[in-house]
């Protein structure tokens, strides 16, 4: 088979290079080429992400073993095999479980019910080691600073998701952004943004994740900022810019503790992870340094108490938030997370606790980003809470160590909740440009593949069976039931509670915009095939990707085992990454989580379509206004960002500074310029005066004066010159005659 | 055969043509005043050339020396004696005290 898997930098590269393509040329050649480099470059991306991830399943399929195993956990930078096994004993377990790939009856060897022992499935999978291929970046005291590449099934699942929403992005944009002043910009920085995801997926290191981690950053700011005109917009793109920044200081702090705990000698990922898990792992310098990396989460993934950025980024064009603020760059926390599994593992004791920050963190994130959803009126803003809310879903699976659910529901959300906002992209299309959800209603006969694509997606989203939600929503809400060693009952509790919370406020917006009467002025009308094509294959996403990780075993129904937990079977590291439970398939759960999505979808049904249940309760109860008021206000955060902690730091803060630059820097500067000022008098009159000035003044008067006693001498007359020598002569026979 | 007599010919000789270069202000004469120191040095260069002629037969290098600076003195005296007439066509005088131009 074509073999890419160690050439994967190609990848980004030719992303970078569309990139400058369309940045140089894209104004001369006009907005059909364009939109044609961009789309051409990620199709060639895409093709060559499936190539790698067909590869990477090739070698778990096929894992090398005796000597290539060992020759490449050497080559992964000379790492001993993870917690504490031998290369021997990784060889032997390998040998071991390749029976189960062939899929003939190891299924039946485990037959026996899964549901009542949790670690069943843990610690099946042969050690496969991730590719890396790395170059020196540059070396400083003595310390090789390497870039490149690591290839392992979470970056080939990145790849393809990244590559997938982008080109469906790229073919959208067309249509949405046509007409646009700045359509070379935009696609330019579509091109920067995904150039800048796949290498940050794909960094072997934690110094190059920083880079492509600042670098998805800044075409976030771009994009939200496209239309910069109105003042709203740069606003939220410095709102957003600013906040990342707040929780990138926490990043670079756990970036440079966890490269100082692990011995300070390499930023490697599989170098930290290996440290972290190995029984020696300073535990204390590792929750410290896993709680900074979590405050760049915090930022980047829109957690709680930084997540109030995301809401205004949907300022930005549509298809840039299905791209950027829904998909891709905001799991990028996650992806950090999910990457340095062994430091936040060992740092936070996920294996041994009950409840941790992190944990806690993403489950409080899913409750408040889901209840702040039902009080918005912008279609977007609901997606954009929602995914917020998801966003906790996917850290709390994370912090309760389940590993395959957080990074499943990672996979799936990114293509429904691509469909969720490109379909309010398209609804809005047809109406003006406008999200308000108060003016529509009644789109579903208008623009019926919108629609219908539309209600997959939420469907999905509430994690109704059999779509993708369902699947990756159940695994987080089993994880957290299962725990590691003890249960994480709060997250579960929170889980539950968002499950039904989500079904809701999607019910909510679902009838709001395509049920009940036109409340709009425009002429909707179904969108060109350009939109409605990428909603369709999203929404078909949306329905089979759940299949990937079908449980083993799903109320005593069993597929053969080469279909079953195939995403957790490649997609899960098993080298270097901590030996964690997996949940089983808990039937009453997934019982549970349904009814209460359907019963979220119910409630929204009976309150918002068929106007029963308690309306007007807000005017009439003081306590429901109040909470009302509580939640349109956001929680009083932006107040408290912007008003007490902005405003009230500002004031002081600058008439302190402006004290602090009056006195100390402008005395500083006076001091030295006035100081320099004297030093420069004196050195004036005694350096310069008259040592340099009176030695080069004497030379010259020296040479001067030589020169006139000297040319005393040169009178031009031929005879005193005849008798200088002479006399010289004269004297230089005296010389020979008396002396020699 | 007594070489003093010779030495001392030669000695007043280029005495006298000191005295030529040194004193005269006639062009011409200050390059027969050269010419005599020339010729003084030419004698005593014959002078010990038969001097140690008489105990070695085969040395003429004295004599041989004496040719090579008649020769060099008839060059030398070409090209003197057409500057001083240059300098005559130029300035209608061969007073070398005129010619100063090169004074510092």
């Amino acid at each position: 088979m074509f073999n890419i898997i160690d050439k994967v930098w190609i990848i980004p590269a030719l992303m970078a290079a569309s990139f400058l393509v369309i940045l140089f040329f894209g104004k001369r050649w006009g907005t059909r080429v364009t939109a044609g480099i961009g789309i051409a470059s990620v199709s060639i991306c895409l093709i060559l992400s499936v190539v790698v991830a067909g590869n990477w399943i090739n070698r778990v399929n096929n894992p090398p073993t005796g000597a290539a195993l060992a020759a490449e956990i050497v080559q992964a930078n000379g790492l001993t095999p993870q917690t504490g096994k031998t290369i021997g004993e990784e060889i032997n377990a390998a040998t071991k479980d390749s029976g189960e790939t062939v899929a003939t009856d190891s299924q039946s060897a485990s037959g026996e019910s899964h549901a009542s022992e949790a670690g069943a499935y843990g610690g099946e999978h042969e050690s496969v080691p991730p590719v890396v291929r790395t170059v020196t970046w540059f070396q400083i005291g003595g310390l090789q600073f390497e870039m490149g590449t690591l290839v392992d099934g979470l970056a080939a699942m990145m790849l393809i998701t990244v590559c997938i929403i982008s080109l469906l992005v790229h073919i959208y944009s067309t249509e949405y952004l046509r007409g646009d002043v700045r359509f070379t910009h935009y696609y330019a920085f579509l091109s920067l943004f995904t150039a800048s995801m796949l290498f940050y997926v794909l960094s072997s290191n934690t110094l190059q994740m920083l880079v492509g981690w600042e670098l998805v950053g800044v075409c976030s700011f771009g994009l939200i900022g496209h239309w910069w005109e109105e003042k709203k917009n740069t606003d939220a793109a410095l709102k957003a810019f600013l906040t990342n920044r707040v929780g990138d200081i926490g990043l670079i702090l756990g970036v440079i503790i966890t490269f100082f705990a692990a011995g300070g000698s390499s930023f490697n990922v599989l170098h930290l992870n290996e440290y972290a898990l190995s029984g020696n792992a300073n535990t204390a310098l590792l929750l410290i340094g896993a709680l900074c990396l979590f405050g760049g989460v915090t930022s980047k993934s829109g957690q709680f108490p930084l997540h109030t950025w995301l809401p205004d980024a949907m300022a930005g064009p549509t298809p840039v938030s299905a791209l950027i603020h829904a998909a891709t760059m905001v799991v990028a926390g996650v992806y950090l997370i999910a990457r340095l599994y062994g430091v936040f593992f060992s740092g936070l004791a996920i294996g041994s606790s009950t409840f941790h920050y992190v944990a806690f963190i993403g489950g409080f994130t899913t409750i408040i980003g889901g209840l702040l959803a039902f009080v918005q009126t912008d279609l977007k803003k609901v997606l954009a809470y929602s995914t917020i809310s998801q966003l906790g879903y996917m850290v709390m699976a994370l912090g309760v160590g389940a590993w395959t659910a957080g990074v499943f529901h990672l996979f799936t959300h990114a293509f429904f909740k691509a469909c969720l906002f490109l379909g309010a992209g398209s609804v809005a299309h047809a109406c003006h440009h406008s999200f308000d959800m108060r003016e529509m209603g009644g789109l579903r006969k208008k623009m019926p593949v919108t629609h219908a694509t539309f209600l997959v997606a939420t469907l999905a989203l509430a994690g109704i069976f059999p779509l993708a939600g369902f699947w990756s929503k159940d695994e987080i809400l089993a994880g957290s039931a299962n725990g590691q060693e003890n249960a994480y009952t709060i997250m579960l509790i929170f889980g539950l509670i968002t499950a039904f919370l989500t079904a809701a406020y999607m019910g909510r917006a679902y009838w709001m915009t395509f049920w009940g009467k036109y409340r709009g002025h425009a002429h909707p009308h179904e969108s060109p095939k350009v939109i409605t094509v990428p909603l369709i294959i999203l929404a078909g996403c949306a329905v089979v990707l759940g299949f990937t990780n079908f449980p083993k075993s799903f109320f005593g129904f069993k597929l053969p085992g080469s279909f079953t937990t195939r995403f957790e079977h490649f997609v899960e590291p098993t080298f270097a990454f901590p030996a964690i439970q997996h949940a089983p398939f808990t039937p009453w759960l997934a019982i549970a989580s349904t009814i209460l999505a359907a019963g979220g979808l119910f409630v929204a049904y009976q309150y918002f379509e068929k106007n029963r249940g308690p309306h007007g309760l807000t005017s009439r109860s003081k306590i429901a206004h109040a909470g009302y008021t509580f939640l349109e206000n956001k929680y009083y955060l932006d107040n408290l960002y912007t008003g007490v902690i902005a405003g009230s730091t500002t004031g002081p803060l600058a008439r302190a500074a402006n004290w602090f630059n009056q006195n100390i820097i402008d005395g500083v500067v006076n001091g030295i310029g006035n100081g320099a000022r004297k030093i420069a008098g004196v050195v004036y009159v005694f350096a310069d005066q008259i040592i340099i000035d009176g030695a080069v003044n004497g030379s010259g008067q020296g040479s001067e004066g030589a020169g006139q006693l000297l040319r005393k001498i040169q009178t031009g007359k031929v005879q005193q010159y005849a008798s200088i020598l002479f006399a010289g002569a004269v004297v230089l026979a005296g010389v020979l005659v008396f002396v020699v | 055969m007594f070489l003093n007599q010779f030495l001392l010919l030669a000695a007043i000789l280029f005495c006298i043509g000191v005295y030529g270069v040194l004193a005269r202000k006639n062009g011409v004469l200050v390059l027969m005043s050269i010419e005599l120191i020339l010729n003084s040095v030419n004698i005593n260069l014959v002078a010990f050339g038969a001097y140690w002629h008489v105990n070695d037969m085969a040395n003429v290098t004295g004599q041989v020396f004496a040719l090579f600076v008649i020769a060099v003195a008839a060059a030398e005296v070409g090209v003197g004696l057409a500057l001083v007439l240059l300098i005559y066509r130029n300035r209608q005088s061969i007073n070398i005290d005129d010619v100063d131009m090169l004074k510092g």
